[in-house]
């Protein structure tokens, strides 16, 4: 196979699909430590999908996200630091502190949020598409959501709504097994998700969410066809999550070796590295270089946004409006 | 000063503000109709607010959407985010129950949970309110309820004038906001300012002057409270009526300088009455206004039923004229 993308941006989708490893990972880490306010849910296990998704994007298009958002803002271009913040409640956070884990946005880069509604994020990529539509730009939406979103009449709602007024949308599924503690194979009672959103009218197929190379090459035919006029399309990637739903999540629906098999056999970044360097497209001695530099990275926001300050009481009451 | 109907001022408000901003579009079932049928294509929107805003705007700016509650508001805030002025419409306010989390915890949280990165200027329009044996699921307000969400604009015009003044400049607030259009109220005729005519929010209306009692009434209920005003002052008896023109943000200022100088207060709204408008503003003067009264605070309000069906029974559960005047009279008896 010739290569699929330059090294430079190789190097790249590693060092965004490392930093949310470890950015993950860390959390995990510093979560039992009681620094970290409220809910938590990670990305681990997922990263080609973010990465190999919104890699294919311009900065000008936009990304609706999910609960477990931290994936998508860092690979849509949110910084380490701010998103750091975000999470420890801090007034330098992404949104002043106000959002937390579960609503990071950053509208600079088309991170348009995460959102806490499990569904609640497609209509809104449906309607940014109408807008990118009506405004005649080349724009496009992504809605990220998982196998649980999946089952959500506002989803249903949101793909036959983008399919009417064929606008360029993309509907990402990633199904990582499990919607909370029930399983997708018990919860989708079609059991075949792509299947179910090619009903709705719009090409549907899936890939496998733990090899970047597919998610990427997928996705961005997709997106060409957005970008050339001829409507939504859907993506049910397959994955797992490394982590529980939450962090504190005792996982007693999982098999006991389940996640350690899956840490073998479904690590994405694993399957990268072996790819890029089998092929002699990058060397490990680079990939090291930009995993330490993340590493470093990561320490360096952790560190600071546990010293950063907290927001000011007066932001209680700012910002519900513009005006009132 | 031109007179015209609730509707037409709707359909010239809406008409100027979309001449003026090409972002604005109107998404809905059937806001022109026929899409894809064998017959007439645009019927000209339910009650019939859009008579030829296809032909003129275009199907790009009026948008006909399958029966999808929460993906018309969605997308309609999805489209706000990114550079468009939606309305969503919504054809009953009953049906606000289908779409409320796309009200509730997006449009009306966005500004704030993101720390003031983005505004969402979409403006919802529903239809409301009884008087049409519509039934229990066809009847209701709910702008109690929506009057609750921080971070949503709610507005209730009360007369031809209102509707016009008060969608203009919904259309250009940067915030989401909610209309509530009575459509016992679509016939209604009144004076409406020519060209382009804006009413601010959170400022009430002192629809008439008078000293023995305050009725604040909210939409419907000012047309009411003026018929009871005449009956009442055939008596010598002479009330303030206030019209809110907009729940949130409320003008709480005009309502305690009317019953600082009446020293009563009669709230007529057509909700149930649980937690609703009329408390919330029985409230506002209990706890700011106290030592102004002289009478405890009277609340007309329909009974904590649903709508009924039988116009002898929806006639019953709707305050009327006589209800509105009885409880004035109650205030001046204490």
């Amino acid at each position: 196979m010739s290569q699929p993308l330059s090294a430079e941006q190789l190097l790249g989708a590693w060092r965004r699909m490392v930093t949310i490893r470890e950015f993950e990972e860390r959390l995990h880490r510093e979560m039992p430590k009681g620094m970290i306010p409220g809910f938590t849910h990670l990305y681990s296990g997922q990263e080609a999908i973010a990465v190999g998704v919104c890699d294919t994007l311009d900065r000008e298009d936009v990304i609706v996200s999910t609960h477990r958002g931290h994936g998508h803002c860092l690979a849509k271009g949110c910084e380490v630091k701010p998103m750091m913040q975000e999470i420890y409640g801090r007034a330098g956070g992404l949104c002043g502190g106000k959002g937390g884990s579960m609503h990071i946005a950053d509208f600079s880069k088309g991170m348009l949020g995460a959102n806490g509604i499990v569904g609640g994020g497609p209509p809104l990529a449906t309607g940014a598409a109408l807008a990118f539509r009506n405004l005649g730009n080349r724009r496009v939406s992504v809605g990220f959501g998982g196998d649980g979103s999946a089952n959500q009449g506002t989803v249903f709602e949101a793909m036959n709504m983008a399919v009417v007024l064929k606008v360029p949308t993309l509907f990402v599924f990633e199904n990582n097994g499990y919607s909370e503690n029930t399983a997708a194979e018990y919860a989708i009672g079609a059991r075949d998700l792509a299947e179910r959103c090619a009903a709705f009218g719009m090409p549907a197929e899936t890939g496998d969410g733990t090899d970047f190379f597919d998610v990427y090459a997928r996705t961005r035919r997709a997106v060409e066809r957005a970008r050339n006029g001829e409507g939504p399309s859907s993506l049910v990637f397959t994955c797992t999550r490394f982590f529980g739903h939450f962090e504190g999540d005792p996982q007693k629906y999982r098999a006991a070796d389940e996640v350690d098999t899956f840490r073998q056999t479904m690590d994405c970044l694993g399957k990268f590295r072996d790819r890029v360097t089998a092929e002699g497209w990058l060397q490990e001695s680079a990939l090291q270089q930009v995993h330490e530099d993340v590493l470093a990275l990561i320490d360096a926001a952790v560190e600071e946004a546990m010293a950063a300050p907290l927001p000011d009481l007066a932001t209680l009451t700012t910002d519900v409006y513009t005006t009132y | 000063m031109p007179v015209m109907s609730y509707r037409e001022a709707l359909t010239d408000a809406y008409r100027l503000a979309m001449r003026k901003d090409p972002r604005i579009c109107i998404l809905g079932e059937d806001v022109a109709g026929g899409a894809g049928a064998s017959g007439q294509r645009n019927i000209g929107g339910i009650f019939g607010p859009w008579p030829d805003f296809l032909p003129e705007f275009g199907e790009q700016r009026m948008i006909d959407t399958p029966i999808s509650e929460s993906a018309i508001v969605g997308t309609a805030v999805g489209a706000a985010l990114c550079g468009l002025r939606p309305v969503a419409e919504i054809m009953f306010s009953d049906f606000l129950g289908l779409c409320l989390d796309q009200i509730w915890n997006q449009a009306a949280k966005f500004r704030y949970m993101f720390g003031g990165q983005t505004s969402c200027p979409v403006v919802i329009r529903v239809n409301t309110g009884a008087g049409m044996s519509a039934g229990s699921q066809h009847s209701q307000t709910g702008y109690g309820m929506m009057t609750n969400i921080p971070g949503l604009k709610v507005v209730v015009p009360a007369s031809p004038a209102d509707v016009k003044g008060l969608v203009m400049t919904a259309l250009e607030d940067p915030d989401p906001v909610i209309i509530f259009d009575h459509k016992s109220l679509f016939t209604d005729k009144g004076e409406v300012p020519e060209g382009e005519f804006y009413l601010p929010f959170g400022e009430a209306e002192l629809v008439r002057e008078g000293d023995d009692c305050t009725i604040v009434a909210i939409s419907r209920m000012v047309k009411f409270s003026q018929k009871a005003a005449d009956a009442l002052e055939k008596d010598g008896i002479s009330v303030d009526i206030v019209n809110p023109r907009t729940l949130s943000p409320l003008d709480e200022e005009t309502i305690l300088e009317s019953v600082e100088h009446t020293g009563r207060l009669v709230v007529v709204d057509e909700s149930n009455p649980r937690c609703s408008a009329a408390t919330d503003i029985a409230a506002l003067v209990a706890s700011k206004g106290f030592s102004s009264l002289k009478a405890p605070i009277q609340l007309v309000t329909a009974p904590h039923t649903p709508p009924p069906f039988a116009p002898n029974l929806e006639r019953a559960y709707l305050p009327g004229p006589k209800d509105i005047e009885a409880a004035v009279r109650r205030t001046l008896k204490s």
